[in-house]
Order: C-alpha cells, then structure tokens, then sequence
C-alpha cells in the first residue's frame, strides 16, 4: 500500500498538476492532448470538468485517476508523485484512495448487486462478513435497500448508477472520480444522481471531480473547470 | 489476497456455468478417454495372463516338429511320440506333478437330432491335474477303462449345451464317429481362452480308446507336462529336451525335431502384447488430453477478450497486475481440474462398461487417475497462462473502453 508522507495530514492538496501534459504518438504523429495543465484540487471539494469532445478533459480524468500518467509535468496526489509509480503502485493507490463512476455504469454482468459493490472490498482483503455488511450499508444510503440480489440486467440506468455509486465510495474514498455519471439518463434520474453525489460531498467530505457537458449537472459543483484545447480555458466558482 | 483470488476465480466460473463446461469438454473427454483406455487394457492384459493361466499352472507342452516352422508345420518329417516318450518323461525328469500324453482330432458328436462339429481328444486322468480341469458333475477314468480302451468319455460345457440343454448329460450315450460313447462325466466350464477359442468345446476319452478306434494309430500328439510348484519351468524343460534328443538318437549337431513350449513364456509374450497396445492406445488419449488443453486456452483467450471491459473495471477499482493474472489463471485450472475430476468419473463408468462388455476384470489403477488428474491441473496451468497473462497487462483505459 503506498501511504502519502507521515505527518502531512492535509499539508498537500489532494491533487495538484503542475505543467502536466499528455502527448500521444511520437515523432510527426505525436498528438498532444493535454499542453501544460496547472490545477489544484482541495480535500471536500466538488469540481465539475467541461468542454467539447477532444478537449482534453478525459485524457485529464485518466491522469487524475492515476490510469495513466503524464508525458511531462507531475501529478502529485496528496503529495505523492504519481507519474514516478508503477503500474501496480497505481493499482494500490486506486485502491485505496479512489472511486469510480463512469458514463456506462461498467458493473459487472450476471453479478448481483451486493456482489459488485463488494469488487473494491475484496481487493482491499476485507473479511467476508465484515465485506458484506459494508455493501450493504453502501447500498443502502444510495437508496437500494433490498435490491442487493438483484443483476445489473434487471434493474433500471438509474439504479445501475446507484449500485455504481455504491461501489466507488464503499471503500471511502479520499476523492470519487465521475465520468459523465448522468449521460446515460434522463434528467428526472440524473438529479436523483446528482444529488446523492452531493450528499456524500457534503456529508462525508469525499473530494469529487465530475467530467459532463451538462451545465445543469455541472451547477451541483462549487468550482468548474472549463478546458479547451488541451489547456485549461477558464475556472469558475458557482456563486451558490 | 490469494483467497480472495480464488474467492473471484470461483464466482465467475459460477456465474457463467454454461461458458465453463464447454471449456472443460475438451479436458473431459481426454482424461476419461486416457483413465477408459487404460483401465480396459489392464483388465484385458490381467485376463490374458488369467485365462493362460487356467490351461494349466506351470505347464510345457511338447510337440513334434520344429519350433520355428509355428504351427501347421509341426508335423512334417519329424517322427510322433509314443506312449513310452510320456512314460520316459515322467520317469527321468525331476519336479513333474504331472504328464499327460495327447492325441485326437477334429469330429462330430451326435445325440438324438443333435450333431456338434467338436474336438475328441484322448488323454489319461493326468490331463485334467495337468491342465487345470475340474469335474462339475460325474467322475474320473477308472483304471480298467483306460486299461481296456473302453467307450466313455468326460464332456465340456459346449458341448453339454450344444447336444443336451437343460438335461443332465451324465449316464447318457453320445455317438462319436462309429463308437457309442457313455458319458461319465463333465468339465466345468472355462470359457473363452486368451486366443478366442473355446475352451470347453471337447470330448475327453480315454488315450486308448481314441488311439484304437477314433484315430487308429497309436501316436502320441502332444504331451502336456505340468512342474511342481516351486520348480523352475526353464529348468524343465531342459531336462525334457535332453532326454527327448537321447530318445530321438539327435546328434550333437542336429536341429530339435520337437518343441517344448513353457506357457509361462507366452504368458509373458502376450501380456507384454497387450500392455503395448494399452499404452499405445492411452498415449492416442492422452493426444486428445492435450487438445483439450488447447480448447481451454483457445475459450480463455476468448473468454479474456469477451471479458476486457470487466477486466477495465478490475484494473479500474485497484486490482494489480498478478491479481488478474491470478484470476484468470486459477480459473483456468480450477476448470480443468474439475474437467479432470468428471472426466475421471466419467472415465471410470466408461471403463466400467467397457470392461462388462468384453468381459474383462475392472481393475482401477490409481497411478494413470493421479496422473490423469494432475495433468488436467497442468494442462490448466500452462494452456490458462497465455490468456491470463494477455488479460493481465490490458491498458485500464483501453479496456473501460471496449464494449
């Protein structure tokens, strides 16, 4: 397990990119999706990424979630150079410190719902006992009380989402990526999403960064990010 | 985090049971078909050895004629024996139970509407301690019939079921070529010899009597000598082969103008026959025990690109490296060590009626179950870790991504 410096407490942002950047291809060919990224993220913070497709925001979501690493600049997370770890490194740190929603729900098939929220657990080594009563703790303060045994396949995008959720902050995350969370569902579902997002920003203080073209959807964040281009165009607070 | 692994290895072979009993058919059938063949060509060997055994423990046969000129050729030139020939061998040669000399030939056994093409062979008491023959109902020669040559004979079961069916033979009288014949007795049956032949398809009547009045000479076909228990049969025959070349005045430089053939020497030629056929047969299986192994790795390396997107999530949610690795590789051999445990049951019940059908003894040899099981678990391990390592070192990204 890799553990940030001793003794820092919450000394570092979670996360802070100086100078980052992703280039894709070498030579003549070489792409750059991302050309020089500076950005802080604090502890508790709610921060919705934006822009058109191409900008560069996922390449950045990748980075942040530690699944890839940047061609140049560092990436610290809670003040621990992610770009100088290994593969499994990363692994770890996913483990123990990230969630992950994305678009497509990505839960497990013909598994049931206690058993995908579980997945995080299990690699954590929790007991089996211990493991299931977490899930279903998780499951239900997003509102899927007795749902547990249910598939993917028989339950609704908003639910599936839900037991996504569920999934990335049983573990307790110190931040929950979310990559467009609501583009699969209709606006009434991706409130409901929203705002269960909200909930465990507030009450639990787990950090989120949310990827969406929605602006609605990106009203729930207090700070948005805007990028364009493969830098970033502009921030902003959410006057709320 | 190994038991975790073999945790997520498990539900996912549960979850698809369909995925994994086609992956296993392969390993299935191999190790059935190497635990049937093998198990069958035991049996088969065992009864060989038992059914050459029953002619008689420790027995030579000698015949006229030449060794290497096989049968059919024995008779040619070489002069017969004769009565003396037995008695001199059972004289002179030491460590005997017993000699009985033989002659007969190919005939018709008739009763009422009933006629049987069989064997009459003509013999002493001797014939059956020497080769192994048991009365199941009525009694030896007396001293007097074989004495006088008189018309009685002792008959195998083919023959009581061919000419009698359900009655009760003993006392009745039978015709054998000119002579009425009086059954006073009757062998029990043998069965099938390890050549095929019917062992129980002859009539047994006194030497004399088929010298006299059936072939009408008094040559001696061939001598069956038994060895005490203990005694070498090797040792045996030398001593009868020594005598025999005295008695025929063989000089020094002269070819044996008889052959003395030791069963326990054919026993080993056609035991060893058939074990070479069962581990050639069991090698062909073991081919399709590999091929199995083959349609495992062939439906993992499927099964891998079937499952990228769960293998993303995995990654995703913070698996390392070897944990997937681990996965796809316990799955790999924990499907084919279950392939290997029902191929193994499978195999058994197979060899079990293949053993009922040929009428062989089932005989379970617990070494070729081991190895069959363990190669199953090897097969698993070798032929699971191409996939399980190309799922191991998918990119996150690219793998969330793959629909």
């Amino acid at each position: 397990m890799i553990t940030p410096p001793s003794g820092t407490g919450n000394m570092y942002p979670v996360i802070e990119l100086n100078g980052v950047t992703r280039v894709y291809g070498t030579g003549t060919a070489a792409v750059g999706a991302l050309q020089g990224i500076d950005l802080k993220i604090e502890h508790g913070e709610f921060v919705a990424v934006m822009g058109p497709s191409g900008s560069g925001k996922s390449t950045c979501m990748n980075i942040l979630g530690c699944l890839d690493t940047p061609t140049s600049g560092a990436y610290r997370f809670k003040g621990i150079e992610v770009g100088k770890l290994s593969r499994d490194q990363r692994a770890l740190l996913r483990r123990h410190y990230l969630g992950f929603v994305f678009q497509g729900f990505n839960l497990l098939n013909r598994t049931s719902a206690l058993e995908n929220v579980e997945l995080p657990l299990i690699y954590r080594g929790t007991p089996a006992t211990e493991r299931r009563e977490m899930a279903r703790k998780a499951l239900a303060s997003v509102g899927l009380n007795g749902w547990e045994t249910h598939t993917p396949a028989e339950l609704s995008g908003g639910q599936q989402q839900r037991v996504a959720i569920a999934r990335a902050i049983v573990a307790s995350p110190e931040v929950l990526f979310a990559d467009e969370p609501t583009g699969n569902l209709d606006s009434a579902r991706s409130r409901e999403i929203m705002e269960l997002m909200t909930v465990f920003n507030r009450d639990r203080g787990i950090t989120i960064v949310m990827v969406t073209h929605d602006s609605d959807m990106a009203s729930y964040a207090r700070r948005i990010v805007r990028f364009m281009d493969g830098i970033i165009d502009k921030e902003e607070q959410n006057g709320s | 985090m190994f038991l975790e692994t073999i945790l997520i290895a498990m539900r996912e072979i549960k979850r698809n049971v369909m995925r994994s009993s086609l992956t296993i058919l392969g390993i299935v059938i191999g190790v059935a078909a190497v635990i049937t063949m093998v198990t069958v060509g035991d049996g088969a060997t065992r009864q060989v050895a038992y059914e050459i055994s029953s002619l008689g423990s420790n027995l030579l046969d000698v015949r006229p004629g030449q060794s290497h000129r096989g049968p059919g050729g024995t008779r040619s030139g070489a002069p017969m024996f004769k009565i003396a020939d037995a008695e001199a061998i059972e004289r002179d040669v030491a460590g005997l139970a017993g000699v009985a000399p033989i002659t007969g030939r190919s005939s018709q056994a008739i009763y009422g509407n009933e006629n049987w093409a069989t064997n009459i062979t003509g013999s002493t008491n001797n014939f059956l301690q020497v080769r192994n023959w048991v009365l199941s109902g009525g009694r030896q020669f007396t001293d007097g019939e074989l004495r006088a040559g008189a018309a009685v004979c002792i008959i195998g079961a083919t023959i009581h079921k061919q000419l009698f069916g359900e009655q009760d033979p003993v006392g009745r009288t039978i015709r054998l070529e000119k002579i009425s014949c009086q059954i006073i007795g009757e062998f029990k049956s043998k069965g099938q010899s390890g050549f095929g032949t019917d062992q129980d398809d002859f009539v047994l009547m006194p030497l004399r009597t088929v010298q006299r009045r059936i072939v009408g000479n008094n040559d001696i076909f061939s001598i069956s000598v038994s060895a005490k228990d203990g005694v070498s049969t090797e040792k045996v025959k030398e001593d009868i082969e020594r005598l025999l070349r005295e008695r025929r005045h063989l000089g020094k430089k002269e070819e044996d103008d008889f052959n003395v053939r030791d069963m326990q020497e054919i026993v080993k030629t056609l035991t060893g026959t058939t074990r070479l056929l069962t581990a050639l047969l069991g090698a062909v299986a073991a081919v399709s025990l590999l091929v199995g192994g083959i349609g495992i790795m062939n439906i993992m390396l499927v099964s891998v690109t079937e499952r990228t997107r769960e293998i993303g999530i995995r990654l995703a949610i913070g698996a390392m490296e070897k944990q997937v690795l681990m996965q796809f590789l316990i799955e790999a051999v924990v499907l084919s060590c279950f392939g290997g445990i029902i191929g193994i049951i499978l195999g058994i019940a197979a060899a079990a009626a293949g053993a009922s059908a040929l009428k062989v003894p089932l005989i379970l040899n617990i070494g070729i179950i081991v190895i069959a099981f363990v190669f199953s678990a090897a097969v698993g391990v070798v032929f699971g870790f191409f996939p399980a390592r190309k799922a191991a070192l998918l990119d996150p990204i690219e793998a969330l991504r793959h629909e």
